[in-house]
């Protein structure tokens, strides 16, 4: 079968002090040419101070069938929030 | 999966999108949803990526310098919203090649107005003006839409919309602030562009087909109609301060209903340039076809590099 170029998957720093965030993907023959095109296809209006590509096949998802199992759980653990305790109005800084 | 089962899954699904919830990839999603967006978002694709053809024409005869370079951040655009786009298909489970491939088999459409010349430099105004106008009106509409790459690609790119709309109105302003020669260019090009960007929001509601479905999807928030008298009753305004008329003798404000009413639209011409008699149908699909094909040395070298060097970096560590 004809090869093609790698789909990646990029994430952009948008500015010092936020994380870096996924942006969307783009196909490119290796890593530096990821870096350009990401540079190209998503940061031309200075949307960005530092990007990430990593190739889509090294990343490993959760599959949306299981999410029953795997969040639903959190639902009802509503002792992890802090307005399940009942404490008295006049206590304050708390 | 037996029928019951699709049946119910599918009241989910419907019930999902109807609560504004997003869907997004890798969500179950019925077949007709899948091959709905894959048609619908490759096809607003191809027509990016087929819009900079009649600009990128332009693009070494700009009058100015400071016309070149803004036509050719605004082709650059189109070409990244084209990528925006491609990437949000091909989440669908589509590769790209499969995508050019239909594109250029003709199998996939893509918008009828890129199949008209653009043959002065005021086309390069009335493209901006007009043709970007109306894909915006269509485009605000679906940053709402249900399937979330789609969604998230419409909103990055009407962000990226408004300057080319700009700068196209700046263009003609120009043209109708110069001589008559240059006017006369503005109006003429107007002539032309006018119908086919009436066109551009598709065939009139009563035949158009699947807008139900769509509008439940939210592929559509409005019909064809409603969005081609908006864009109407937003563009005589900005003629007239241009001072050159739409090419409608029609045309006349109605106060009762507080929007333009305007002539009959040439469905007839409208459908020969979908089915491929347009003027510039097969110039542009051979555009295409050429640039993949006379491509195809780079892509390999490019690839055949990469294998080479991720061969020496496996050798070092061994
Ligand atoms: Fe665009
Ligand atoms: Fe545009």
């Amino acid at each position: 079968m004809k090869k093609n170029w790698p789909l990646w998957e990029v994430f952009v720093r948008s500015k010092n002090g936020l994380e870096h965030r996924h942006f969307g993907s783009l196909h490119a023959s290796d890593e530096k040419m990821a870096l350009e095109n990401a540079r190209d296809v998503y940061t031309r209006r200075n949307e960005g101070v530092s990007i990430w590509v990593v190739k889509s096949i090294h990343i490993t998802a959760t599959n949306p069938k299981n999410n029953g199992e795997l969040f639903e759980p959190a639902k009802d653990k509503i002792y992890r929030h802090p307005t399940f305790y009942k404490l008295p109005d006049e206590l304050k800084h708390m | 999966m037996n029928e019951k089962d699709i049946k119910n899954l599918e009241e989910i699904f419907e019930q999902r999108i109807a609560r504004d919830e997003k869907i997004e990839p890798k969500d179950w999603m019925p077949e007709k949803y899948r091959q709905t967006h894959i048609r619908q978002i490759s096809q607003h694709a191809h027509s990016e990526i087929v819009g900079m053809l009649p600009e990128g024409n332009w693009i070494t005869r700009a009058p100015t310098l400071r016309r070149k370079v803004a036509l050719l951040a605004k082709v650059q655009d189109e070409a990244g919203h084209g990528l925006y786009l491609y990437s949000a298909t091909e989440t669908l489970g589509i590769t790209r090649e499969e995508l050019y491939e239909q594109l250029h088999s003709g199998k996939a459409k893509y918008s009828s107005i890129f199949n008209y010349p653009a043959i002065t430099w005021a086309d390069m105004g009335a493209i901006g003006w007009l043709v970007d106008g109306a894909a915006i009106i269509n485009q605000v509409a679906l940053c709402t839409t249900s399937f979330g790459p789609y969604a998230r690609a419409m909103v990055r790119i009407c962000k990226e919309e408004s300057f080319h709309q700009r700068q196209g109105f700046e263009i003609l302003l120009t043209l109708c602030n110069g001589t008559e020669v240059q006017k006369a260019m503005a109006q003429d090009s107007l002539n032309r562009w006018w119908w086919p960007s009436l066109m551009m929001f598709g065939p009139p509601d009563a035949e158009s087909t699947h807008t139900e479905q769509s509008m439940k999807w939210k592929l559509k928030r409005k019909s064809n109609d409603d969005l081609r008298q908006q864009f109407i009753d937003q563009t005589i305004p900005q003629a007239e301060i241009l001072g050159i008329k739409v090419p409608d003798p029609d045309l006349k404000w109605n106060e009762k209903r507080k929007s333009y009413d305007f002539g009959e639209i040439d469905w007839e011409e409208f459908w020969q340039v979908v089915k491929g008699h347009g003027p510039c149908n097969k110039e542009r699909i051979n555009a295409r076809i050429d640039a993949w094909e006379k491509g195809v040395w780079v892509r390999d070298a490019a690839l055949a590099y990469a294998e080479k060097q991720s061969d020496k970096k496996l050798n070092k560590a061994v």
